[in-house]
């Protein structure tokens, strides 16, 4: 807390509180001024994060920003928030992504205005809260919470086959967290009655429950990440949702999962993480490998990204389940980064998507012919999302295979094909739809982006590339929580 | 101390008996068609009752009519719920009722004399008193089911309910009987002492424990003694669905820790597994059929079944914990069916009933607010976090897995799962769907202004739920005589 101002709080309620006032906006005749207060909320949500960042100490790995209060006394539940040096970045990374998703829904929403960009706002506060909170009950409730408004999304302004999609997601998500919810409670009668997650790192708890809770908690954030074989609904959502959707999904969605891994799974039952390393490992270097092959097959184009996110975030599994240092920070990297990568490119096929209506590789070629600064931009996320070297998607991937190597260079070298696979798919769908001769009537009467799809294009254009060029803002804050925790985990606890 | 002043603890349940008397014979010089003085009596009564209560409270547990009848913290926070059940269910059915030309002052009478039913079976602490509650409960219903006369479906679902009822009220007699026979008492506390010393007759004992569950599961609609709730809840007018799946459930929960957890403590672990059983396959059938069912009471009332399901899990796991979060429970799912059925009512108008789940397609575009209020109560009713729902299973939960059966937990949690597929395809037909219908809502603005403070108040409590929980956690402590 600086100054006693309690940031987080204003961090997770202040979008919350922003959503309900543009909802309170009413029905589509006060559309402008709903965007209007969104955009302020939105952007006024990201600035007060700043202060995370630059008020951050970045010498310790204990938590900071602290809050603490009653809150259900009767069970010991507190409404206990703080951020180390991990989540205080996914904060920051989720604030940073809804003024964007705001402005990319600008002109392109016109039914129901009000309640698509509420839905984003108080989603964005209780993803924050996701990141921010330390007791286990407050941990689910934003949890579970956030899936609400994004089954609206999907389900009000997305594609054809909405409704199937947006039930799948819902469905398929919350499987994993009610068992994640039995794993809490078992927790919270074995510690004695608390519901503090920090208690749980330092309880010891015999093997059998360990692998228990493990795989309590695998169910959850797997299906979150996802993970093979978990990753079906994904493919799915991302089709189906809208742009702005797919954009919060893959960009910060898959991450609460993967954080729910070194905030959970990892320290908590620390043995049981090392004992199922090796399953873990083997699910990781499938979705990197097989889902590769799998992006290779796809004729739409957001499947294709879609499948590119579940080979990706298999790196950030990977890398934390070899416990070692730069594989941790790789995997944490590789999350940051493959955030904003997959969000740009999901906002570059929004972008063709609102023109053509159309998101079939084969309906497009030589794009590049009448948009040439879109192509510019969108062949540039495409080489991050390649791990071109100079560009964010590069670091982390460098990262987690040294980390590999150091464990076992086959590990290292399954998970290399991912520079291959990657490369194949991601080029093969950019010289489809960006170069060539103008395919067709419809191509040709394509305009070029506005300055408003400008803008976003140059904030994460930029963003990728100084995170690609020097990423030590970002591995400092998270270097002393990152030793911590892999010394944490190096210890049993059994 | 005179005779009158040690009456104290249960005059609440003497002024309602008196003014239901009066308000049924004040009713014959009521003639405008909307029966407003009689109304307005009623909810007076209502809240003075709730003001006795309030007034009349000790801070210890006082025993009246040779133990037949107890005043303790438990009780008055149930009756508390109660009144304010029955006072919203008036408020919801008022224009309903109206406009189908069924608020009559017997509708108003006998909801009041179910109330007393209710009151005496939340008080009663002796096996005659519980079951004059259960029955003066029970006839009222009964009645009431068939108040639309000229309703076959109403007509065969009283019947149905007459007659289960009858047969339900027969097991319990005959397990009572059973238990008197093995114990000699009839008096709930004199039982268990009677059990802990010792009786000669175990298998007695044991046949009449099979027969008062198997009554019990009857009246509050577990799994396998279910068959009537589904055609009760469809064939009744509304306005009486929502009476019977709200306050009765307070009543039925108080009837259980009177019965099961005061009187047959020392037979728990005969009567957990029994309800291990009950609550287990009442998850299972209530959530797997509501799957199939198109009319929005049908399947509220397969959800009910399966809400109950989860109420025994809580009763079954034992200790102040357990049976702490079955009363938060059954109090936060009375608020949800409460706002489930009266959203129903409010949809519905002169000769059209929207209790079909293609009624509320596309509400979301004629009415934002009142779809957003069902969202809440859906989501509530799934479980969800942020609402009050989630909290009520949370609490169940963890009675379940602090009483060691983590199996229970996560079939709980599994069944859960599959009813929050139903509740999600109203949020679906909602939000997702185009309306069939565009004929406006015309909204009363006394249960509009309800149903907002309905669906608002299950949010509240889900974002502040500590005081109801710490509430129902002092009442079952200071009440409950636990070994």
């Amino acid at each position: 807390m600086i100054f006693g101002f309690p940031l987080l709080s204003v961090a997770i309620w202040l979008p919350i509180i922003f959503g309900m006032l543009v909802l309170a906006t009413g029905n589509d005749r006060n559309a402008s001024l709903a965007r209007v207060i969104a955009l302020v909320g939105s952007i006024l949500g990201f600035l007060v994060t700043i202060p995370l960042y630059l008020g951050f100490d970045k010498m310790t790995s204990a938590m900071q920003f602290v809050e603490l209060r009653d809150w259900i006394t009767h069970f010991n539940i507190h409404y206990h928030l703080g951020v180390d040096g991990i989540s205080v970045l996914f904060v920051i990374l989720n604030s940073f992504f809804t003024p964007l998703v705001v402005i990319a829904g600008w002109k392109v929403v016109e039914k129901r205005v009000a309640q698509y960009l509420a839905a984003f706002l108080i989603m964005s506060g209780l993803i924050n809260g996701v990141f921010a909170s330390l007791d286990a009950v407050l941990f689910y409730v934003f949890w579970e919470a956030m899936l609400i408004p994004m089954f609206i999304i999907i389900g009000v302004w997305g594609g054809s086959n909405r409704v199937y999609a947006a039930i799948k997601f819902f469905l398929y998500t919350f499987l994993g967290s009610v068992l994640m919810l039995i794993a809490l409670l078992y927790l919270y009668i074995q510690s004695g009655g608390s519901f503090a997650i920090l208690d749980y790192h330092q309880m010891s708890i015999p093997m059998t429950a360990q692998i228990l809770v493990f795989i309590a908690f695998f169910m959850a954030f797997a299906v979150k990440v996802p993970m093979f074989p978990v990753h079906t609904w994904l493919p799915d959502a991302h089709v189906e949702a809208p742009t702005g959707g797919s954009v919060i999904l893959a960009a910060i969605m898959l991450k609460v999962g993967a954080y729910g891994f070194i905030r959970f799974s990892m320290p908590i039952v620390p043995d049981a993480s090392h004992y199922l390393a090796g399953m873990m490992i083997a699910l990781s270097l499938i979705a990197v490998v097989y889902i590769g092959l799998v992006a290779l097959a796809q004729t739409d184009m957001k499947k294709l990204v879609a499948y590119s996110s579940i080979s990706h975030m298999g790196f950030v599994t990977l890398g934390f389940f070899i416990f070692n240092a730069y594989g941790m920070e790789g995997a944490l990297l590789q999350m940051i980064s493959h955030g904003f990568i997959s969000g740009a490119l999901f906002l570059c096929i929004g972008v063709l998507y609102d023109r053509m209506h159309t998101r079939n590789i084969a309906d497009y070629g030589g794009v590049a012919n009448k948009m040439p600064v879109f192509a510019a931009f969108f062949v540039l996320f495409a080489m991050a999302n390649v791990g071109l070297p100079g560009t964010s998607g590069f670091v982390g991937e460098f990262m987690v295979i040294m980390g590999a190597v150091k464990v076992n260079f086959w590990y290292a070298f399954a998970a290399a094909s991912i520079l291959i696979f990657g490369a194949a798919y991601t080029l093969w769908m950019v010289k489809r739809v960006i170069f060539g001769a103008v395919a067709n009537q419809n191509v040709a009467q394509l305009t070029d982006i506005t300055m408003r799809e400008k803008l976003i294009f140059i904030i994460l254009a930029l963003t990728v590339l100084i995170m690609g060029l020097y990423p030590l803002p970002f591995t400092e804050i998270m270097h002393t929580s990152v030793n911590d925790l892999l010394v944490h985990i190096a210890r049993s606890k059994l | 101390m005179s005779y009158l002043s040690t009456l104290s603890s249960a005059y609440a349940e003497i002024f309602l008996l008196v003014m239901a008397s009066s308000i049924l014979i004040v009713d014959l010089f009521v003639t405008n068609p909307g029966k407003t003085l009689t109304y307005v009596l009623v909810q007076l009564t209502l809240l003075s009752c709730a003001l006795i209560t309030v007034m009349t409270h000790e801070p210890i547990v006082v025993h009246l009519f040779n133990n037949m009848f107890v005043d303790d913290l438990m009780s008055d926070v149930l009756k508390l719920f109660s009144y304010l059940a029955i006072s919203m269910v008036l408020v919801y059915s008022r224009s309903y009722l109206m406009l189908r030309g069924l608020f009559t002052g017997e509708f108003m009478v006998l909801t009041l004399f179910a109330l007393l039913g209710m009151m005496v079976m939340i008080s009663a602490t002796h096996f005659l008193t519980l079951y004059i509650g259960l029955e003066l409960l029970s006839l009222s219903l009964y009645a009431m089911v068939a108040l639309q006369r000229d309703s076959a479906t109403a007509t065969e679902a009283a019947m149905k309910y007459f007659i289960l009822g009858a047969l339900a009220s027969g097991l319990l007699l005959y397990g009572m009987s059973m238990l008197y026979g093995a114990t000699g008492t009839l008096e709930v506390a004199a039982i268990s002492d009677a059990i802990m010393h010792g009786v000669d007759n175990k298998a007695l004992l044991v046949f009449g424990l099979v027969f008062v569950v198997a009554g019990l599961a009857f009246k509050i609609g577990a799994v396998p003694f279910h068959m009537w709730v589904p055609d009760v809840y469809h064939g009744a007018p509304t306005a009486i669905t929502m009476l019977i799946g709200s306050a009765p459930k307070l009543a039925a929960f108080a009837f259980i820790m009177r019965i099961l957890v005061d009187g047959l403590q020392p037979l728990v672990m005969h009567w957990s597994g029994m309800l291990a059983i009950l609550a287990v396959l009442s998850m299972a059938v209530g959530n797997i059929t509501a799957i199939a069912q198109t009319n929005l009471k049908r399947m509220l009332a397969y959800s009910t079944i399966a809400h109950m399901g989860f109420l025994l899990l809580g009763v079954l796991s034992g200790g102040i914990d357990g049976y702490s979060s079955a009363m938060f429970y059954v109090v936060i799912y009375v608020l949800m069916s409460l706002g489930g059925f009266g959203m129903i009512m409010l949809l519905s108008r002169e000769g059209f009933e929207a209790d079909k789940l293609d009624d509320f397609k596309g509400l979301n575009q004629r009415s934002p607010w009142l779809a957003f209020m069902m969202l809440i109560l859906m989501f509530s009713m799934a479980g969800v976090p942020p609402t009050a729902g989630f909290y009520a299973k949370l609490s169940v939960l963890q009675a379940v897995v602090g009483a060691g059966h983590i199996p229970l937990a996560v079939m709980a949690v599994m069944f859960s799962l599959i009813g929050a597929f139903y509740y999600l395809r109203i949020v679906k037909l909602m939000y997702f769907d185009a309306p069939e219908s565009h004929v406006p809502i015309a909204i009363q603005p006394d249960s509009g202004l309800l149903i907002s403070i309905n669906g608002l108040a299950v949010l509240a409590l889900g974002i502040m739920p500590g005081t109801l929980i710490t509430v129902c956690a002092v009442a079952v402590q200071k009440s409950l005589m636990l070994h």
